[in-house]
C-alpha cells in the first residue's frame, strides 16, 4: 500500500495539493467553479514567456504527467537545425523554444508520444527515443551516424 | 488586431504558449496540436468555450486547467451558445463602458468534437450561425465519440468500425455516409467556412487568423486523427494526417461568404484511399475479399467530391 501512495504523490502534482490546498470533497462542490490560471493580473499573458508568468496552483503547467512515459525523447543540440517542426506539432507544449532556438524538452509535460522524432527532418534525427531511465550522456554517445542516401538506380 | 507572424516556423515559434501541457489527452492526440496552433496564432485576448468531449474532460481535470485564457464549459452541446452569450455581453458592456479595458481586442472561439458538432450540438451551432454573432467555431473532427469509447457519430465515414457499428461477418462497419458539415455551414451564409488539417500548419494558422479577423460567425472543420480509435501508433499522427489530405479523404479548402470556394492544398501525388485506409486499424476488415467493394465505393465518392470541389473553384459561384 505504501508504494501506491508514493505513486500517487508523484502523479500529476498531487503532492502540491497536499502541501497547501484546501479542496472540497465531491459532494461539497456546488454547481460551477472558477479556477484562476494565474496569480494577480493576467491581462498581458500573451506577451509573457512561461518563465515570466505567475502560474497559480490550478494551472496544469504546475502539474506533471511524466509518469505516463515509458520512453523519452533525447535532444541532440549538435545536429538540430532549429526548424521548429517539433515545436509546432508537439501535442503537449513540451518543446522548449526561445528566440527561434530549440532549447530542449520539458520532461514534466512530455508523454513520450514520439511525434517530435517522426517530424524531425535532420539526418540523423536530432531527437531520438530512449528508455525512460537511460542516462543522457550515454544516450548522446550512442547516437547513430549519418545515414548515406540509398542509390535510387539500384534496380536498373 | 494583434496577429502574430506566421511567415515561417521560426517566427511562429517565438509565440508564447497559452495552452499548457500536463492535460490528460492521449499521447499523440491531434486535438492539442490544433488548439495550440489557434492559441498561438493571435495575441488577442480569447474567450474560449468547449463542448463536452475529449478536449473538455482532458484540459479541465479538477483542480487543474490547461487554459491560459478565459474558458467556459457548460453542457455537451452548447459551446456555441455559451460563447455567443459571452460575445453579446462583451458587446453591451463595451457600449456602456463598464469593461476594465474597453479597447482590448477580444476574440470568441468555441471548440467542439465531431459528435457535439455534427449531432448533439448541431441545433445550437446552427442557431448561433443564424444569429450572426462574431465568433469562430472549430470542430475537432476525429470521426467518432472518442471520449466515451468510440461510438459512431454522423462524422464517421462509411466502412469504419466503431463500438456501435462493429464490423464482423455480417457487417462492414458503418453503413451511412459522412455528413458534409462544411457545405451545411456554408449554406448558413457564414462569411468564412473552411476545412483544415494540422499537418499543413501554415494553411491552418492562416485559416485560423482569417477566421478570427472576419467579423461574423466562422466555422472551421479540422481533421484530428485519433490514435486510440482509428487504431494507429501515436507517433504516426502527422503521417496519418498527411495520408488523409493526400488521399483527398480530407481536402483542404475554404468557402467565403457561402459560395466562393478556394482549394488551399493540392497534393502533388494523389494517393489512393486504400493507402490511407491500410494505415488504420479501423478499416482492417475492408481488406477482406467480401468487403473490398466498399473501398472502391469510397474511392469513387472521394474522386467525385474532388472533381466537384475543383469545378466549384473554377466556376467562382
Amino acid at each position: 500500500m505504501q508504494d501506491l501512495k508514493l505513486l500517487a504523490n508523484d502523479n500529476r502534482g498531487l503532492s502540491q495539493l497536499e502541501a497547501g490546498f484546501d479542496l472540497l470533497g465531491w459532494d461539497e462542490v456546488t454547481q460551477g467553479s472558477v479556477l484562476p490560471s494565474f496569480e494577480g493580473d493576467a491581462s498581458n499573458i500573451a506577451n509573457l514567456k512561461a518563465e515570466e508568468r505567475t502560474y497559480s496552483g490550478y494551472n496544469s503547467y504546475t502539474a506533471t504527467v511524466a509518469s505516463w512515459r515509458v520512453i523519452k525523447p533525447v535532444f541532440n543540440r549538435d545536429i538540430c537545425i532549429d526548424c521548429q517542426n517539433c515545436w509546432v506539432w508537439c501535442p503537449d507544449s513540451s518543446i522548449l523554444s526561445r528566440d527561434k532556438q530549440m532549447l530542449g524538452i520539458d520532461y514534466d509535460h512530455c508523454k513520450g508520444c514520439e511525434v517530435c522524432v517522426e517530424v524531425c527532418p535532420t539526418n540523423p534525427k536530432s531527437l531520438l527515443m530512449f528508455n525512460e531511465h537511460a542516462d543522457l550522456e550515454e544516450s548522446l554517445a550512442s547516437w547513430p551516424e549519418k545515414k548515406k542516401k540509398e542509390k535510387k538506380s539500384e534496380e536498373a | 488586431m494583434a496577429i502574430t507572424s506566421i511567415k515561417n516556423l521560426k517566427e511562429f515559434s517565438t509565440n508564447n504558449d497559452r495552452f499548457e501541457g500536463a492535460h490528460t489527452l492521449c499521447p499523440g492526440c491531434a486535438h492539442s496540436m490544433i488548439v495550440r496552433e489557434l492559441m498561438n496564432c493571435t495575441n488577442d485576448n480569447l474567450v474560449v468555450s468547449a463542448n463536452t468531449g475529449c478536449l473538455e474532460v482532458s484540459t479541465a481535470v479538477y483542480p487543474f486547467t490547461s487554459w491560459d485564457t478565459s474558458w467556459i464549459h457548460i453542457g455537451f452541446e452548447n459551446a456555441a451558445t455559451a460563447v455567443t452569450g459571452a460575445e453579446v455581453m462583451h458587446k453591451v458592456r463595451k457600449k456602456k463602458g463598464t469593461l476594465k479595458d474597453n479597447d482590448a481586442p477580444v476574440k470568441f472561439v468555441a471548440f467542439g468534437g465531431d459528435g457535439s458538432t455534427f449531432d448533439i450540438g448541431f441545433q445550437w451551432l446552427s442557431g448561433a450561425m443564424e444569429r450572426g454573432h462574431d465568433f469562430t467555431y472549430i470542430c475537432l473532427d476525429n470521426e467518432n465519440y472518442a471520449n466515451t469509447g468510440g461510438q459512431r457519430s454522423s462524422a464517421t465515414p462509411i466502412g469504419a468500425t466503431t463500438s456501435t457499428s462493429v464490423a464482423g461477418t455480417h457487417s462492414y462497419g458503418k453503413k451511412e455516409k459522412k455528413k458534409d458539415i462544411v457545405s451545411i455551414m456554408a449554406a448558413h451564409g457564414a462569411p468564412y467556412v473552411a476545412q483544415l488539417a494540422p499537418n499543413k500548419w501554415k494553411s491552418m494558422a492562416k485559416g485560423f487568423q482569417k477566421a478570427l479577423e472576419t467579423e461574423g460567425p466562422c466555422f472551421i472543420n479540422t481533421v484530428s486523427p485519433c490514435c486510440t480509435e482509428w487504431k494507429f501508433d501515436p507517433k504516426d499522427t502527422i503521417g496519418i494526417t498527411d495520408l488523409s489530405t493526400d488521399s483527398l479523404m480530407f481536402p483542404i479548402y475554404e468557402i467565403l461568404d457561402g459560395h466562393e470556394l478556394n482549394i488551399l492544398y493540392r497534393p502533388k501525388n494523389i494517393i489512393t484511399v486504400e493507402e490511407y485506409m491500410s494505415a488504420q486499424g479501423r478499416y482492417k476488415h475492408l481488406f477482406k475479399p467480401q468487403y473490398r467493394h466498399i473501398i472502391e465505393e469510397v474511392q469513387k465518392e472521394v474522386d467525385n467530391n474532388w472533381a466537384m470541389l475543383q469545378r466549384r473553384e473554377e466556376a467562382r459561384v
